[in-house]
């Protein structure tokens, strides 16, 4: 006999979080597998992937390194998705912050001033969110003026912001000093963020990260902004009725996603790279969405769903260098993570039911009374 | 150059930067009027560019090439239809780790064919009637991945207006629960539509690796999924009318490359965005006539089917 579905009466809460770690677990036997096609002993592979890159302190320093544009995008989407706000274009986002945040460091680079030395990072912390915000706002205006999807536009802006940030610093932003190459000058000590520790490049982002995670929870749990993303998602008409403005919840959810990825971007930007480069993420912005599912859209989920991915980059580096794998399987990895997921996630709405489904019986009237009584 | 010589060129190049837009967005029109929307287009014709490449590469066979792209795409749609058919996932979430997926799949299997030569598709010229001046050469000397291309459009608007079967797809997609009630397998009709989605996306990615390049790089398709799903919007799900867009972007994409050749004072890399920056604003002037995108619309997109629900 089949297997067949049984929809629950609730969905179950275990399961919730359950199933990010079975996907975890069928990720690393199915990657194992993966290894040993390639010709790879499966235990040394997997060593060498998930364990070495964070055997000792520097690696696991690096982990938080890479975890941190991950929780931040990550962060902002949650709440877009929570609300059927399908913003796909952090990344796009991210760089814009880097652009803006970046671009002011260049400008206001070799200024001697000491007034101008303190403001130099926050002001571009600022204009890194304000970047992103912007080009948020882009699909939030078509969306709510003209109903254009939002998944469309705002992936599209992402290859426009990869082509504008390329464009800057092949053209303007180019160091002079550079020997013509297609980078901005190294950033002075104004405008990088403090490293934490000495001897790793643990940065200040790691806390504006943990700040972020915070702040969200809060606002995703305490506050009517919170509730109305939460009703907006679960039962658009019931908000309707509330009063809770669809359009309104397009702008703040695009807003709050853009302006936490574009402070992703200037975060990447005065942190570990230091300088602007025509490609200033590998895919941060697009991972942040498996880290969003995979952290079941919680601020605290996603804080240890971004480490499990930022390992996937890492690792991914070290096979690379010890296995000679090529670059793609991280992506592999990745999508394989979302995929085990959501064919997983099935479990948390419904039961595996072996047998005879009950609605293929010849169904009495009262038993239809029945069913109907308990839909209801 | 005479003339007629550069004007036959032009549009040769924008028949081929067409080619794969229309295959793609057929294909997902079909996945989209059966109520599935399958956001891993971008993904599914990268793996059937790099599956093609690397099959015409070891075998010398461009044929047994395309067959492996159509299968090695329809098997990442077969992956597609099981998550969100049979255990009724999100279709967008899955779209999405459906393309993530096929991005770094496709480089995986791609590694050792990067910067391998491949001969392009031989070009089928129909005897006698490629000898038409001007007409002859712009439209019976193509490959046939071309030929198919238009074929497949008209084929699948016969199918959907004109065969019980398209109007059954089509009652899937406007209300799967009426259609369940009168009985008909709304799943494996999906199943079915999502499979030659993806086998469309796998001849995308062929025509792209085997023809319109000829080569093998990674993340070669730069987007062009996502454009072949704006096409289905800007086509209000209209078979001749994707023809019509897919025609439409392959102009501004040579448009764009002709700019760079001639010179004109713009970075190359802005004159790059233009395909996305049109792709945008053709999806404003759809969208903002939302009586129209209703009228043909399907109305079940996206939405997951259980029939106890």
């Amino acid at each position: 006999m089949l297997p067949r579905l049984e929809p629950r009466k609730e969905p179950s809460r275990l399961l919730t979080w359950t199933t990010p770690l079975i996907a975890v677990a069928a990720t690393l036997v199915t990657g194992a597998v993966i290894f040993w096609f390639m010709g790879h002993s499966p235990g040394t592979a997997l060593y060498t992937f998930f364990v070495r890159p964070v055997a000792d302190l520097y690696g696991f320093t690096e982990l938080l390194v890479k975890a941190t544009p991950l929780v931040l995008c990550a962060v902002g989407l949650a709440i877009g998705f929570r609300a059927n706000v399908w913003n796909i274009g952090a990344e796009g986002q991210l760089t814009l912050g880097a652009v803006f945040g970046g671009g002011l460091a260049i400008f206001l680079h070799g200024t001697e001033s000491a007034l101008v030395q303190a403001l130099t990072l926050p002001l571009m912390l600022i204009a890194g969110v304000l970047g992103g915000m912007a080009w948020a706002a882009i699909p939030a205006f078509l969306k709510t003026r003209y109903d254009a999807n939002e998944i469309l536009t705002s992936l599209m802006l992402t290859y426009v912001a990869t082509l504008l940030l390329s464009t800057l610093v092949h053209g303007p932003w180019k160091d002079p000093a550079g020997y013509n190459f297609p980078e901005s000058v190294l950033f002075g000590e104004a405008a990088l963020l403090p490293v934490l520790w000495d001897g790793t490049r643990l940065h200040l982002g790691g806390l504006l990260a943990l700040f972020a995670v915070a702040l969200a929870w809060f606002v995703l749990a305490r506050t009517l902004l919170g509730f109305q993303v939460k009703v907006v998602g679960m039962a658009p008409q019931a908000a309707g009725y509330a009063g809770f403005a669809r359009r309104r919840m397009v702008w703040v959810t695009l807003l709050i996603a853009g302006g936490l990825a574009g402070l992703a971007g200037i975060v990447e930007v005065a942190g570990p790279i230091g300088q602007l480069l025509p490609v200033v993420s590998p895919g941060y912005g697009f991972t942040a969405i498996i880290v969003a599912f995979l952290g079941r859209l919680h601020p605290l989920g996603i804080l240890f769903a971004a480490l499990v991915l930022a390992l996937s980059y890492l690792g991914g580096e070290t096979a690379q260098i010890e296995l000679g794998l090529p670059q793609g399987i991280t992506g592999v990895f990745q999508g394989m993570i979302l995929f085990f997921l959501l064919a997983s996630d099935v479990l948390i709405r419904y039961r595996v039911r072996f047998g005879a489904p009950a609605i293929a019986r010849p169904a009495t009237v009262a038993e239809g009374g029945e069913r109907a009584e308990q839909g209801a | 150059m005479s003339p007629d010589l550069v004007f036959v060129s032009v549009v040769l190049t924008v028949i081929s930067a067409a080619t794969p837009l229309l295959f793609a967005a057929t294909g997902e029109l079909v996945v989209e009027k059966s109520g599935v929307l399958n956001l891993g287009v971008e993904g599914m014709m990268l793996v059937g560019a790099v599956v093609g490449f690397a099959v015409t590469t070891l075998s010398g066979s461009a044929t047994l090439g395309i067959l492996a792209a159509v299968l090695g795409a329809a098997a990442m749609s077969a992956l597609f239809a099981f998550i969100t058919l049979t255990l009724l996932a999100n279709q967008v979430a899955t779209g999405l780790a459906l393309t993530l997926f096929g991005v770094g799949f496709s480089a995986l299997l791609g590694q050792p064919f990067v910067g391998t030569p491949v001969e392009a598709l031989p070009k089928l010229a129909i005897p006698g009637l490629a000898a038409i001046p001007v007409l002859g050469p712009l439209l019976f000397a193509h490959d046939a991945l071309v030929y198919l291309s238009v074929i497949m459009v008209g084929a699948v608007a016969w199918f959907l207006y004109r065969t019980r079967a398209g109007l059954v797809l089509r009652a899937v997609g406007d209300s799967h629960d009426a259609a369940h009630a009168i009985g008909h397998p709304v799943v494996l009709v999906r199943y079915l539509a999502v499979l030659f989605g993806g086998a469309m996306c796998g001849l995308a990615g062929a025509f792209l690796s085997l023809s319109y390049t000829p080569m093998w790089g990674e993340n070669m398709t730069a987007g062009r999924g996502w454009i072949a799903l704006a096409l289905v919007v800007f086509a209000t799900w209209r078979p001749l009318r994707v023809l019509a867009g897919a025609y439409l972007f392959g102009a501004v994409t040579i448009l764009q490359l002709h700019a760079q050749g001639i010179g004109v004072e713009v970075p190359s890399q802005v004159l790059s965005m233009l395909p996305y920056l049109i792709t945008i604003l053709v999806l404003v002037l759809i969208s903002r006539d939302q009586a129209k995108v209703r009228l043909n619309a399907p109305a079940c997109i996206g939405k997951v089917f259980h029939p106890s629900a």
